[in-house]
């Protein structure tokens, strides 16, 4: 017996070790739940932080373009008359925002802006011989955007940071007009600008509509080519937390009076759906948390009802009601630790495992799952938690039992 | 014979103020069912005095058990008064109780009753250990002190499921004395032993009576153990039939023939 151990501690481990098949059981039990929540946790975890990069490492957090244009009715009927009109919705040309160096420098002013950069872009064709391809056109300020898109992880020729006279192509698009990095090829766009430049860089984004689409060019060549000199089409912004982007959006907004478009909204669908995800994991922790419990519950109920005629001795003997109480409120957590560092350890072993087996034919890991030591932190603290309610029941009702009824068994 | 027969319930070596134990008008009644009670002590009068080694006869069913409860405060009278030590305990809330029960009762049951979780000498520092909250040294050296009283200090360390029952008592008995009770209540202690081994925890129990001046009631059937005592109350359907001085103490060793009024 430890000099620092309390009473309610010394009798709660000794009639653990006493009964220790039972007490085995349970915390295997207890641990097996433990495992499922902690690797599960961390495979959703690296799941949803794979597909957070793969949204955000190709757009924008957030998209500021100049107010859409709307069509005004000539004629305002007067008070008490009323008019039929038609009001035909407006074609949207191609628009510079207005004044965009001093909306970007108030944006760059705001708390968690990370990065905001300006962006030209619009429809044109690359041509080279006979072969011509329909692209968009994104010019770029390189020294701000490739901190907005991680553009230079996906070149795997030459170099993203594009001057006046380069380009940077998708893969596909390489193959579709047979060039490769320093050749040549003609961007025209459909007011017949045109000009020649030399492909700096090929990149491959892992989609062939994506490497098929989208050319990259310095911004100024993209004004000249678009006619909008001096112009951009659109500011793009990125923000230290992702998910405050749309509160952000709202805050751009209502500051610049330009529309400003958050991921979170531009992807509805993509959050909706990791909504769904999280919804079903945080169920199914519920239901393996709940089986913990009454696993952990029905033990220690039988375990009172075996160990009667020994609360009843306790009781004889000077033990009160609360430290009855205390004592399987402890066996209760500890079922729930003991469980927890046995279930943290399964869980690190079924990812190790599943790092092993789950690899995409180039040997590459599906996503990457990082051991998070808070998450076996918290699947400790959340099993003494839910050990100590479940023993709730169990201990009040030895705590309860009438000492003279219990040494009588 | 007729003079050491005494009114029941009325003997008392000490005066009633310096009673260990002093029971007045005690009942006991069960509820069988909704509406029916059943009496099982109908008014005990009763005083035990300091150092007193009294036995507790009667038939099976006579309310024994019960009457021990109640003196044990385990249980509650339906109505009378119960005085421990002096200390009214009708009133008591049960922490008082407990805490009453545990500096004022020891406790020596007919299955030993030892947590087999325990070695013996920790069995024997339990009651200390609930009191104070953590061990310590001193505890450990005044079970060890005990143990070595009731002869058992090369078992101090075997785990109490080891030990013979006669061992088991003893170490039971041990632990009834930790606290220094002013009462020790002894049910059926010797029902389940041999007679040597009977013999054996009964002579520990006299031996600590005398030497401590601690009172013992003890619960028996056997009429040869109850001779060894100085008083023998006799409990018959709920109520003391009989409460004498034993004037033939039978001894350690002594074979004499029972004698029974």
């Amino acid at each position: 017996m430890n000099d620092l151990a309390p009473f309610e501690w010394i009798l709660a481990v000794r009639f653990m070790r006493e009964g220790l098949l039972q007490t085995l059981f349970i915390i295997a039990g207890v641990a097996l739940g433990v495992s499922v929540i902690v690797f599960m946790s961390a495979l959703l975890t690296g799941l949803q932080s794979s597909l957070f990069s793969r949204t955000l490492d190709f757009q924008a957090q957030i998209i500021i373009t100049a107010p859409e244009e709307v069509s005004r009715p000539l004629f305002m009927p007067d008070e008490g008359e009323i008019a039929a009109t038609l009001i035909q919705p407006r074609a949207q040309r191609l628009r510079s925002v207005d004044q965009w160096q001093k909306v970007r420098a108030q944006i760059e002013k705001k708390t968690g802006v990370v990065v905001v950069t300006p962006v030209v872009s619009g429809a044109g064709f690359v041509i080279r011989a006979d072969a011509n391809r329909a692209v968009t056109i994104m010019g770029i300020e390189p020294e701000t955007y490739l901190h907005l898109i991680a553009l230079e992880d996906k070149i795997i020729a030459g170099s993203a940071e594009v001057g006046s006279n380069d380009i940077v192509m998708g893969i596909e698009l390489a193959k579709d007009l047979g060039v490769s990095i320093n050749d040549k090829i003609n961007l025209q766009t459909a007011s017949g600008t045109a000009t020649t430049l030399k492909v700096l860089g090929i990149y491959d984004f892992g989609n062939k509509a994506a490497n098929s689409r989208s050319i990259y060019v310095a911004l100024r060549t993209a004004q000249s080519l678009l006619n909008l000199p001096g112009g951009a089409t659109t500011l793009e912004v990125n923000v230290a937390d992702p998910f405050a982007a749309e509160l952000m959006a709202q805050s751009i907004q209502a500051q610049t009076g330009l529309k400003a478009e958050s991921w979170i909204t531009a992807n509805e669908e993509f959050f909706t759906a990791l909504s769904g995800q999280s919804f079903t994991f945080l169920v199914i922790r519920l239901f393996v948390g709940l089986t913990a419990a009454l696993g952990i519950a029905s033990v220690l109920v039988v375990s009172v009802v075996q160990k009667s005629k020994e609360i009843g001795i306790l009781r004889a003997t000077g033990t009160t009601r609360q430290q009855i109480l205390r004592l399987f409120l402890t066996q209760g957590a500890l079922f729930g630790l003991f469980g927890s560092l046995l279930g943290s350890g399964l869980g690190w072993a079924f990812l190790a495992a599943w790092r092993g087996f789950a690899k995409n034919p180039d040997g590459t890991l599906f996503f990457v799952i990082d051991f998070d030591p808070l998450l076996f932190l918290y699947a400790a603290i959340g099993a003494v938690l839910v050990g100590t309610l479940a023993a709730v029941f169990p201990a009040q009702r030895a705590a309860r039992l009438d000492p003279a009824v219990a040494i009588r068994g | 014979m007729a003079d050491s027969i005494n009114t029941p319930g009325k003997l008392a070596d000490a005066a009633d103020t310096e009673a260990t134990l002093k029971l007045v008008g005690i009942k006991k009644s069960y509820k069988l069912g909704k509406s029916s009670e059943i009496e099982v002590l109908h008014g005990i009068d009763l005083v035990l005095g300091r150092g007193e080694f009294v036995a507790l006869i009667g038939p099976s069913g006579s309310g024994k058990s019960t009457l021990l409860n109640l003196i044990g405060l385990l249980d509650k009278p339906s109505s009378g008064q119960l005085f421990l030590t002096g200390i009214a305990t009708d009133n008591l809330d049960d922490r008082a109780i407990t805490k009453l029960r545990s500096d004022a009762i020891g406790f020596v049951f007919q299955f030993h009753h030892l947590l087999p979780a325990f070695t013996a000498v920790e069995n024997v520092m339990l009651p200390l250990l609930a009191k104070q909250g953590h061990p310590d040294d001193a505890m450990r050296s005044k079970a060890a002190e005990l143990i070595d009283k009731v002869g058992l200090k090369a078992l101090a360390n075997n785990m109490a499921n080891n030990l013979s029952g006669g061992q088991q008592q003893r170490v039971a008995i041990a632990r009834s004395l930790i606290m220094q009770p002013a009462l020790v209540l002894a049910d059926e202690p010797s029902g389940n032993l041999d007679t040597k081994s009977a013999d054996s925890v009964f002579d520990l129990m006299r031996e600590v009576c005398d030497t401590s001046g601690t009172t013992f009631l003890i619960v028996t059937h056997d009429p040869r153990l109850a001779q060894r005592c100085d008083r023998i109350i006799e409990l018959v359907d709920g109520r003391i039939a009989s409460d004498r001085k034993n004037d033939h103490v039978l001894t350690q060793g002594d074979d004499s023939p029972v004698q029974t009024d």
